[in-house]
This record gives structure tokens, C-alpha cells and sequence, in this order.
């Protein structure tokens, strides 16, 4: 046993785990922490099949940005846990059922006999480039077009996704900087001259 | 020695997680989406592995892909969660019916 | 030499006659219709003699020529044409002399009548149709005039059509005629499939050759192919003809005007069945069973239907039966091959009946449209004229020598007893008793009519009778009987010289002479004229013969035995009812046939349509297929609408289980 198979059995084990946990805690905020682990771990795995980039892409892109999107939701949203869970026991054996016979399906199909072999050498590492630079190559030669439309959707899901939770609040007060900044005093004040008049006359008429 | 049939195994079993999670939750959207996450990852260890196997850049540049979109997907679907919540209150999959119409 | 247009003269008159007479009534009026019509009828009738006269006497070669192609499929053609030989010229005599004396006629006959106009259309229509049927050179025209002649002839019973019996009569010959031509036309089709051409000449130089064809209609039972084409060929000529069991629209038929009775009901229309049999005679040669059958049913006939004359009252239908009797004879001679013999007999019949007819109308029309019997006799005194004349009609009907009637009968007779085919000998004493009961009935009518105590009183303040029948009694007339005038008695003289004399004339050429040449093929061995032709030595020989014949003294036992029963013990007829009793019933009436009919086919189809209507029609057609697909579409959707539930994860777990179904499809399909 090599020390890259103990590593991948390693990693493999916490992200299973982690996916399991995902699915099974009852506290949502539980289990997206378990979904940054079982991200991380497969980020690991990746790194065992020389996908250096993707590895780092996963964790910065998911763990950094989307998981902490989620946690950020879950946390916004007032959700009572108990209530979350309901009917865990009840559809557990369904869920557990469907997911077995699925895998077995497709381990079946599969035919994971056939695939016991060994990976051959990298095509990169055999050149003496690095992984960024074999899939940069690709992605912007053969990919330029796909790659801005990724960029395109990109940039659509964010105005979406500014657009759907943007709310127009009325009658809500709220400073405006700009009319304050030019805001002079002219405009808020005016000095009028009025002559003094005598005290003793004014309050007896 | 690490065999494609790892890793392929490896995404089989994520995935059908995936799958079982679906089933289970009855009441949190946001598990539902956590679930469709894992299943997107399952598949991208399926690429990954292949294109090493295989030794093509293309299926790494598919993942890449893959979760461009992913992201996207995810930010999307948490606004709607956010407006869904803030017009009916739950966030509980079994009071979404309005599909029935 | 026959030219085509002379041909087509011929046909083409009597139609624009009747397009003129139909179309035009109201500005040619009543004389113009009947002026135009007689005028073409006449050319017809003028051409036609002079058409036999070129081939008979002039040597004119025999005519068969296409003139009109109508389309043409393949090999197969619709053709007009015509094939003038001796067989059709004959025909085409007797129709269009016939036909002009029954115009004549008419002029008397339907001279109070509103459809004056109306009548001399169809009539002349009649004729074209007719001429068409017997000139024609291939089997689709013949179909033609075959359903030309069948509507005009429904239009004609019917054609007081205010009259609900006359409708029903004109319903009922026309569903009749439907059933036997049903026949015709599979034998048509017959034809067409085993010879492949619709020609004349054609398919009878081919017919040799389907001697040994057979046709398996059900399995497992082969038909020899020339005893199918016969048999459904005969099966029209049934319909059309009025052979038994196809015979009981034509006694109803005599509702109808007298004048067609005459011309379609008795001379002309229903002898197309026996001229075409014999049109046809080289494919019956070829089948014996067919040749039994037409024998057996034309001998049935000629005995059983002429019983059924012995118990009417009604003097047209006793004409009627008699029709149906002399018919049964023709289509005899036609089975024992003596081809010659029925078509001879089709023209003295078309002489003597048409007189018979013409002559009872004049009866008729005298007594004021009475048609009963029992209200008539002695009525010699008051029209001498019809009297003479009906009375040659008579004895020519009754086959007394020297009238036409004797030569044509007694060939069929020796005919018949001459042939050897399976049922010859029951055929034989069919038409040797037939002629015992042609003479009972003739002389009944006669003595009823002409004879006895005068059974009708006249009475001035009666009114006028047939206008309003309601207020009519029976036997009492407005003014004596008179005779009537010479356009109808006219046509009663001219007809009845060839009633008198066609016989004598004709019996030597027609029936020895090979007259008919190639138009009419005998086989050897069924060559029963052939035969006879060897004991002939003359017509006198022939004529003083009969009194050594069996059917001679018959036919005189049947008139000593009518006189005896009718003119001097006139009280014996009720006592020889009363004894035989049910055998008078069922003879009276009509041996059941329209009762049967009527038991099984009429209400059988309705309740058969009454059974469709409920079962089929609203049970499983509205029942199931319309109401039932929309029920279950309902049904369906009422569970299906179940399934839309709204809920996500309904969803999700239908497209699982669809991923996990298609994964097994592959596990365990695709990878054998």
C-alpha cells in the first residue's frame, strides 16, 4: 500500500463522511460546515490526480465564496431546527434504499473490474509544464468562445442575483450623501434683517 | 496503487449520498441545494479522473465549466430562497405546491 | 348495309322524343308529347324492320362495331357499340313494334290523365333504353339498359304516385330487381376476372377455355368457373325475368297504367332475362348445372305461377300469372338448350300478351278503371272489336293451332321433353300440366269477362266513377259500356295479325332454318331443335300433327273444363273451392311467397338494423368508442391529475426512479 492509496482512502473517508453528515445533521449551519469538509477533502483528491488547479479552484471558488454564501443565508434566515428535521426517520429507509440500489446500478454498469488500471504518465509533467499551464493552453485556444460565455454567465447570475432579492422599501427614511455633501447654507438658511422694535408697546398691544 | 475504479467508486458513492439526501429532506430547501452541490462534485471527480486516465486536458477545462456554473447556479437559487422566504415565511418543501396550480 | 347511323337513329329518336316530350311538356303540350314520341318510336320501329329486312333478306353482313369508347383501363375498355345480328335485329323489331302500338295506344288510354305528357316521356324513354339493352355488343352497355329499363319501369308502376300501393308496388319491383342484379353484376365482374374482356365477341371466343377453371369461394369447395358466371348471370335474368323465386314484384307491378303492363310487364322489360340468357348461350353451353337450374326454375314457373291465374279476380293479374307462366316456358326452353325455341316464343308471347294487356285495358277503361272481374260479363255485346281481338290473343296464349302461340309452345314442349339433362322429366310435366292451366285461366278470364250475365247495372245519377273512387260503388256504372276508340283498338287490331300469323310464318325459318346463324351456339350433344328438325316436313304437316299430341288435348281438357265451370254451371266454382280447401288457399294465396318474404327478409332486416341500431350503434359505437374514450380519458386523468402533486420532491422521485429504471435497462439489456 502506497502512501498516495493511504492518502486517497484517507481523504475518501472524510468526504464521505462529510457528505453523510451534510445529509443527516439536523442543524443547517452543521451541515454546510460538513460540506466544507467533504469540498476540501475531494479537493485533496483531486490534488492526487495532478489537478493542481481545479484542487485550488474548489476551495477558493466553493469553500470560499459559495459555502460562505450559504452559511451566510442559513444564518439570515430564521429557521427552527426541530421543525427542519421533521420526517427524518420516516423517509430514511426510502432514501437509503434508492441510494443503494442506484449504486449498485451503477457500479454494475460501470464495470469497475475493467477500470483496474494503472494511470499513465502525464502528458504535462512529460512536457515539464505545470497543470495551470496545460489547462490555461486549452482554455484559451480551443475554449476562448465557451470560456467568455462562462464569463457571460458569470456576470448574468449576479445582476439575477441582485435583481431577485432587491427590495424597494416605501416610506423607509434613509440619508442621502450626495444631497448632503451638496447641501450649502444658503439653501438651508435665510438671514433676514428686521428692524428692533420696543419691548413695553409690543406686549401691551 | 491507485486505480480509475477508485475514484470512479468514489463518485458513485458521493453521488447516491447525494441522491438519499434528496429523499430525506422533506422540509429544508437548503439541504435540497447542498444535495445538488454534492451531486455537481460527484460528477466533476468522474472528469477529473478520466482526464487523467486519459490523459486529455478536456475533461479538467469541463469541470472548470462545471463549476462556473455551479456558482452561478448557487447564487441564484440562494437569492430565490431569500425572496422565497421573505414572502411566505418557511422555507419547508412541502408547503412549495403552488406547481399543482 | 347497316351504317352506324342508321344504329344510332335508331336508339337516338325515342331519347330525344323523350327529352322533347319530358322536358318540354308544358310548351309542346299534349299533342306535341305524344307527336314527337310516336314520331321517334316510329323511326326506331321503321329502321328496325328495314335493319331485319337487310339481314334476313339482303345480305347485309353482321354489324359489331365499338362507336364510343368511354375510358379505358389497361387492357380493359368501356366501350358503346353495337352487334346487330339476327338474334338482336329480331328484338329490336318486336320492342320497337310493340312499343309503337302501345304509344298508339296511349293516346287513347291515358287521355284524361294529368301525367299525359309525363307518361309518353318515360315510355319513349323506355325504348331507348330497351333498344339499347338488345343492341348492345358488350356486357356493360347491357347493364346499362338493364338498369335503364328496370328505373323506367319503376317509375312506371309508380307512376300514379299519389297512389300509396302503386308507390309500394314501384318499391317493391325496384328492391327485387335489386337482389337479382346483384347477381348480374358479380357475374359481370365474373367475367371480366376469368376472360378479361367485356366484349361479346371476345369473351365468347374465349369461353372454351374456361372449361376445367374452377374458383374456390369458400375454401375448400371449388366451383367450376362457367357454372358461377352462369348461375349469377341467371340469378339476374331471375330478377329481371320474374323467375321463382324472384317473381312477386311483377304481379304487383300491375299497378301500374295498363299500357305498361303491356309493354314493360309482359312484351318487352321482362323478356331482357330470357334474351339474355340466350345472348349468352355459348358460356351456359358450357355448364350443365346452370342449364338444369334455368330448366328446373323456368318449368316451376310455368306451372305453380299459372296456377296461381286460376284463383284471381283481378283481370290484369290474371294477365300477370299468365305472364309469369309463359316466362317460366321461355326460360324452360332456354335450359334444354332450345335456345331458338325461347327467344321464338319471347316474340309470339310479346304479340299475343301485349294484345291480351292492351285488350284488358280496353275492358277496363269501358268499365271505368273497374278492375274486378266479378263486376264484368257479357260484355261481347258492347265492344266487339276488343272481343274479336282478345279472343285471338286468347287462343294464341293457350297454344290452339294455327296461332302464333301453338308453333312456339309445342317446340318447347318437344324441347323439353326431348332434353336429357338432370330435372328434364320433372320439367316435362311441369310444362305439359302448365298447359292445362294456361287454358283454365284463359278461358276463365274470358268467360267472366266477355260472357255470362252481365254483373255491373248502369245507373245515370252514379257520377262519374274513377275520378273519385271514394264515392264509387262497385258495379254500377255511370253509362253503358262502350266500345272504345280507334287509337285503342287500332293497336288491338295491328297486333293481333301477328298473334295470328307470327307463328305460322315464323315456325319454319326460326326454329329449323338456323336463323340465328352465330348468334346462338348449341352444343352438339344439347342440340335438341337439331333433333326435332328431323321430324319436321312442313308447317300444314306440323299444324294437322297436333291433334295427335299429348299438350293438344290438354290445353282442350283445360277449355272443355273452364266452360264447363264458368259459362254453363256457373255455382260449380264455389263447390269445387269449398272442397278443395286448403290447397285453394294456398294457391289463392300466392303460395306464401310474399308472407315468407316479408317474415324473413323484411322484418329480419329490421331487427337486424333495430339489433345494430341499439347494440352496435349506441352500445359499442356510442357506448364504447365515443362516450367510452372520453370516459377513460377522464378516468385517466382523474388518477393522472393525482400525480401533479406541486410537491418538489414528487418530482425529483419520479426522475430517479426513471434514472434508476433506464440504469437497469442498461445493466441488464443493454449489455446483452
Amino acid at each position: 500500500m502506497t502512501i498516495q492509496l493511504l492518502a486517497f482512502y484517507f481523504f475518501a473517508f472524510f468526504a464521505v463522511l462529510g457528505a453523510l453528515l451534510v445529509i443527516s445533521l439536523r442543524n443547517p449551519v452543521h451541515a454546510v460546515l460538513s460540506l466544507v469538509m467533504t469540498f476540501f477533502s475531494v479537493a485533496c483528491i483531486w490534488m492526487l490526480l495532478d489537478a493542481e488547479f481545479l484542487a485550488l479552484a474548489l476551495i477558493v471558488v466553493y469553500v470560499g465564496a459559495v459555502m460562505v454564501l450559504f452559511l451566510f443565508v442559513v444564518m439570515m434566515l430564521d429557521i427552527k431546527v426541530a421543525a427542519a428535521r421533521e420526517g427524518f426517520i420516516r423517509y430514511l429507509p426510502v432514501g437509503i434504499g434508492v441510494a443503494l440500489i442506484m449504486l449498485a446500478e451503477m457500479i454494475a454498469m460501470i464495470g469497475v473490474r475493467a477500470m483496474r488500471v494503472a494511470p499513465p504518465p502525464n502528458p504535462a509533467t512529460m512536457r515539464g509544464e505545470s497543470n495551470v499551464a496545460w489547462i490555461g493552453q486549452a482554455l484559451y485556444t480551443r475554449y476562448l468562445l465557451p470560456f467568455e460565455v462562462a464569463a457571460l454567465i458569470l456576470t448574468v447570475g449576479i445582476v439575477a442575483a441582485v435583481a431577485l432579492t432587491l427590495r424597494q422599501r416605501t416610506g423607509v427614511r434613509h440619508q442621502s450623501a450626495s444631497q448632503q455633501v451638496a447641501a450649502v447654507a444658503r439653501d438651508r438658511v435665510r438671514l433676514v434683517s428686521m428692524p428692533a422694535e420696543r419691548g413695553d408697546d409690543g406686549a401691551k398691544s | 496503487m491507485i486505480t480509475l475504479a477508485h475514484y470512479i467508486v468514489l463518485g458513485a458513492v458521493l453521488f447516491c449520498i447525494a441522491v438519499a439526501g434528496i429523499f430525506i429532506n422533506r422540509k429544508n430547501v437548503i439541504v435540497l441545494l447542498m444535495a445538488i452541490e454534492l451531486m455537481l462534485l460527484a460528477v466533476n471527480i468522474n472528469f477529473i479522473a478520466f482526464s487523467r486516465f486519459l490523459g486529455d486536458v478536456s475533461g479538467q477545462v469541463f469541470v472548470f465549466f462545471i463549476l462556473t456554473v455551479a456558482a452561478a447556479e448557487a447564487a441564484i437559487g440562494l437569492a430565490i430562497l431569500t425572496l422565497l422566504f421573505r414572502n411566505r415565511r418557511t422555507i419547508n418543501v412541502a408547503e412549495f405546491d403552488d406547481l399543482r396550480g | 348495309m347497316i351504317s352506324t347511323s342508321i344504329l344510332l337513329a335508331i336508339v337516338l329518336a325515342p331519347l330525344l322524343g323523350a327529352l322533347l316530350a319530358g322536358l318540354l311538356r308544358k310548351q309542346i303540350g299534349r299533342v306535341g308529347a305524344h307527336s314527337v314520341t310516336i314520331l321517334g318510336v316510329g323511326i326506331a320501329c321503321g329502321l328496325s324492320l328495314w335493319v331485319f329486312w337487310q339481314l334476313v333478306w339482303g345480305g347485309a353482313a353482321i354489324y359489331n362495331h365499338n362507336i364510343y369508347t368511354w375510358f379505358q383501363i389497361g387492357s380493359i375498355g368501356a366501350h358503346v357499340g353495337f352487334q346487330i345480328d339476327r338474334l338482336s335485329a329480331l328484338m329490336m323489331v318486336v320492342v320497337s313494334f310493340v312499343s309503337l302500338m302501345v304509344h298508339i295506344y296511349t293516346v287513347g288510354y291515358m287521355a284524361e290523365d294529368d301525367g299525359y305528357q309525363r307518361f309518353f316521356s318515360y315510355i319513349a324513354l323506355f325504348t331507348f333504353f330497351m333498344l339499347m339493352l338488345v343492341m348492345s355488343n358488350n356486357f356493360l352497355q347491357l347493364f346499362f339498359g338493364w338498369e335503364g329499363v328496370g328505373l323506367v319501369s319503376y317509375l312506371l308502376i309508380g307512376f300514379w304516385y299519389k297512389k300509396p300501393s302503386a308507390s309500394f308496388a314501384g318499391m317493391k319491383a325496384f328492391v327485387v330487381n335489386r337482389v337479382g342484379d346483384l347477381g348480374f353484376v358479380l357475374g359481370i365482374a365474373a367475367v371480366l376476372y376469368f376472360l378479361g374482356s367485356l366484349s361479346y365477341s371476345q369473351v365468347f371466343a374465349h369461353a372454351p377455355s374456361l372449361v376445367g377453371r374452377s374458383i374456390e369461394i369458400i375454401p375448400g369447395h371449388s366451383w367450376s368457373a362457367a357454372t358461377l358466371i352462369c348461375i349469377l348471370l341467371f340469378i339476374g335474368a331471375m330478377g329481371k325475368s320474374a323467375q321463382v323465386p324472384l317473381h312477386v314484384w311483377l304481379p304487383d307491378s300491375m299497378e301500374g297504367p295498363t299500357p305498361i303492363s303491356a309493354l314493360i310487364h309482359a312484351a318487352t322489360m321482362v323478356t331482357a332475362g330470357v334474351f339474355m340468357v340466350a345472348r349468352m348461350s355459348p358460356l351456359f353451353e358450357l355448364s350443365t348445372t346452370a342449364l338444369s337450374m334455368v330448366l328446373v326454375i323456368g318449368a316451376t314457373g310455368a306451372f305453380f305461377l299459372g296456377l296461381i291465374g286460376i284463383t284471381q279476380w283481378d283481370i290484369k293479374r290474371v294477365i300477370a300469372y299468365s305472364t309469369l307462366s309463359q316466362l317460366g316456358y321461355m326460360m324452360a326452353a332456354l335450359g334444354a338448350s332450345a335456345y331458338a325455341a325461347g327467344i321464338f316464343h319471347l316474340m309470339t308471347h310479346a304479340f299475343f300478351k301485349a294484345l291480351l294487356f292492351l285488350g284488358a285495358g280496353s275492358v277496363i277503361m269501358s268499365m271505368h278503371h273497374e278492375q274486378d272481374m266479378r263486376y264484368m260479363g257479357g260484355l261481347r255485346r258492347y265492344m266487339p272489336i276488343t272481343y274479336f281481338t282478345m279472343w285471338v290473343g286468347a287462343l294464341a296464349l293457350c297454344g290452339i293451332p294455327p296461332f302464333s302461340g301453338f308453333y312456339s309452345k309445342d317446340a318447347i314442349i318437344d324441347a323439353v321433353g326431348m332434353s336429357h339433362i338432370w330435372g328434364s322429366s320433372y320439367a316435362y310435366w311441369c310444362v305439359l300440366l302448365g298447359v292445362f292451366v294456361t287454358a283454365t285461366y284463359t278461358f276463365r278470364m274470358m268467360y267472366l269477362t266477355f260472357h255470362g250475365k252481365e254483373h255491373f247495372r248502369v245507373d245515370q245519377h252514379a257520377g262519374h266513377g274513377h275520378d273519385d273512387d271514394a264515392h264509387h260503388e262497385r258495379g254500377v256504372l255511370a253509362h253503358t259500356p262502350h266500345e272504345s276508340p280507334w287509337v285503342v283498338t287500332l293497336p288491338l287490331v295491328l297486333l293481333a295479325i301477328p298473334s295470328l300469323l307470327a307463328g305460322m310464318f315464323a315456325v319454319q325459318p326460326l326454329l329449323y332454318g338456323n336463323f340465328f346463324g352465330s348468334a346462338i351456339f348449341v352444343l352438339p350433344a344439347h342440340n335438341v331443335l337439331g333433333e326435332m328438325a328431323t321430324h319436321f316436313h312442313g308447317v300444314l304437316p306440323l299444324t294437322l300433327h297436333a291433334v295427335f299430341t299429348a299438350p293438344f288435348w290438354i290445353a282442350i281438357a283445360g277449355i272443355v273444363v273452364s266452360s264447363y265451370v264458368y259459362l254453363f254451371n256457373p255455382g260449380l266454382a264455389d263447390t269445387i273451392k269449398r272442397a278443395l280447401g286448403p290447397i285453394y288457399r294456398v294457391i289463392d294465396n300466392k303460395f306464401y311467397f310474399d308472407e315468407f318474404y316479408d317474415a324473413v327478409f323484411t322484418r329480419g332486416s329490421v331487427a337486424l338494423g333495430r339489433t345494430l341500431w341499439k347494440r352496435a350503434d349506441d352500445g359499442v359505437i356510442d357506448g364504447v368508442v365515443v362516450n367510452g374514450s372520453a370516459s377513460l380519458v377522464d378516468r385517466v386523468a382523474t388518477r393522472a391529475r393525482a400525480l401533479q402533486s406541486g410537491l418538489l420532491y414528487h418530482y425529483a422521485f419520479a426522475m430517479i426512479l426513471g434514472l434508476i429504471l433506464l440504469l437497469a435497462g442498461f445493466v441488464f439489456v443493454g449489455r446483452a
